[in-house]
């Protein structure tokens, strides 16, 4: 039976949004964390963790998400786990946010002035005041601009997690498209949505690259 | 050496047979340094010469490969945490200020004797305002220093080492970066140091500072300490070519 597309389609898909949101949430925050976590490998004085945080960072910024996806979700069946398209997505995408987040928060630290780190290490200020109180500050400022750059490819990357069945905005579009035969109108509904998310993170994201502009040339 | 050795404890800082190599490149050659205490010294040498180099493995912001450093009565050894040790007794002035940016001036003098020390913001603050005082900028407490001029940045800096209440200072061509109108007020700042006591080590080449201040200056070139003098020998009678060649340079 094929109904016509409709204001219950558009509600429907409207409410997958918040599967969108609550995993680019999960992947921003364990990004987060994990991104934090390879910023500083990579930073460290130490030759292993530097090179280990690099390899991290190749290896996920040199395959595509889907396949990531895919390994995580089909690893979970080898590791004789139950397949759970939730955690598969959760754990594919926060990899994959802390792999970008670390090298965003990388490039950050290390466009903090050397003289900056020199005048806290003088003072006597050891590794972790140093960082919390003298790098971080001054390297989130100019971070911030990229990382909601990076949220933004983040939720549309969401959209690959329909493919292993986590059902979010694409696949409950797909699912409402195969009840309606309307792809045009569905996917563009779709797209709206998604626009609608992305579009004021842009706008805020060139909005902050201007203001810190303006702060660091004063 | 000195012909009369100067006891342990009036020695500041000794360095010993220091060597030190980036890469290939031989940028310390055995290089013996003794400071007494409240001895204030002028380094100066052409570009290059090693001058930052020397004080930055005074309090290891470069660790050098070979030789003996010992300060204040504790010896460096490399990846010791006697390092921690020897920065808090230690302050230190760069030609750029490296003040902390998103930090107020009282923000910039507290930290590190809050976060180093344990002192409690409260007494870290009262004693701030004082070294503010000192250098002659209180009012400027609450700014950012993109705020300040130059000169005054430079002087906060100077406040803000002050307050670890470090036994020895140094100073790593502090006027370079200022307008020629600003060089003064910093120099004067450091004067004052120097009538203090404070145990001194300043890479310049204001020699009027020099001849004013200084006991000893030191001339360094490749790498080596060529001549050492007292200012009134070291610049009206430069045993040394290289010397003469680098004063009149600079005149
Ligand atoms: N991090 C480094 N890596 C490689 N070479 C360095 C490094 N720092 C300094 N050098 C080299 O070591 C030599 C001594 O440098 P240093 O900064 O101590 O000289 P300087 O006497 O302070 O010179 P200037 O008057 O220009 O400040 C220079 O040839 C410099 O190029
Ligand atoms: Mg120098």
């Amino acid at each position: 039976m094929i109904r016509p597309f409709g204001l219950s389609d558009i509600l429907l898909i409207a409410e997958a949004i918040r599967w969108t949101l609550a995993l680019s949430a999960i992947a921003f925050a364990g990004g987060a964390i994990g991104g934090l976590a390879i910023a500083l490998a990579r930073t460290a004085d130490a030759r292993w963790l530097r090179t280990l945080a690099m390899l991290f960072i190749r290896l996920f910024q040199g395959t595509p998400l889907l396949m990531q996806l895919f390994l995580a979700f089909f690893g979970m069946n080898i590791l004789g786990l139950a397949i759970n398209p939730w955690l598969a997505a959760s754990l594919a995408l926060t990899l994959h946010a802390s792999a970008f987040l670390g090298e965003i928060w990388r490039g950050s630290i290390e466009a903090v002035p050397s003289g900056q780190r020199e005048a806290a290490t003088a003072l006597g200020l050891r590794y972790y005041d140093r960082m919390t109180s003298v790098i971080l500050p001054q390297a989130a400022r100019i971070s911030v601009a990229p990382t909601v750059g990076f949220l933004v490819q983040l939720i549309k990357g969401t959209s690959l997690a329909s493919i292993i069945g986590f059902t979010e905005l694409t696949r409950t579009g797909q699912i409402v498209n195969n009840a309606t035969f309307a792809p045009f109108a569905v996917f563009g509904t779709v797209a709206a949505f998604y626009f609608l998310l992305c579009w004021p993170l842009s706008l805020m994201a060139r909005r902050m690259e201007t203001r810190f502009a303006r702060a660091t040339t004063r | 050496m000195s012909a009369t050795p100067t006891p342990a404890d009036e020695i500041a800082i000794r360095m010993a047979g220091i060597n030190k190599w980036y890469g290939g490149y031989h940028a310390l050659r055995d290089v013996n340094l003794e400071v007494r205490r409240g001895e204030r010294i002028v380094i100066c040498g052409p570009s290059g010469s090693g001058k930052s180099t020397l004080i930055r493995a005074i309090n290891q912001l470069e660790a050098v490969q070979e030789g003996q450093i010992v300060v204040d009565g504790i010896e460096l050894t490399a990846g010791g945490h006697n390092v921690d040790e020897v920065r808090r007794d230690v302050g230190m002035v760069f030609q750029q200020f490296n003040l902390f940016p998103h930090l107020t001036i009282l923000q910039n003098c507290v930290l590190a004797p809050m976060k180093v020390r344990g002192t409690p913001r409260a007494e870290a603050e009262a004693t701030a305002r004082r070294y503010l005082e000192r250098v002659r900028i209180p009012e400027q407490a609450d700014k950012y220093p993109a705020q300040l001029s130059g000169g005054q940045q430079q002087r906060v800096a100077i406040a803000r080492a002050l307050c670890m209440n470090p036994r020895i200072m140094l100073f790593d061509e502090p006027t370079s970066a200022l307008d020629p109108e600003m060089v003064k007020e910093v120099l004067d700042t450091m004067i004052d140091l120097a009538g203090e006591g404070m145990t001194m080590i300043c890479v310049t080449h204001e020699m009027g500072f020099a001849r004013a201040v200084a006991d000893r200056v030191i001339f360094m070139d490749q790498g080596q300490i060529i001549e050492e003098a007292a200012p009134d020998t070291f610049f009206d009678a430069p045993r040394h070519e290289r010397t003469r060649a680098f004063l009149q340079q600079i005149h």
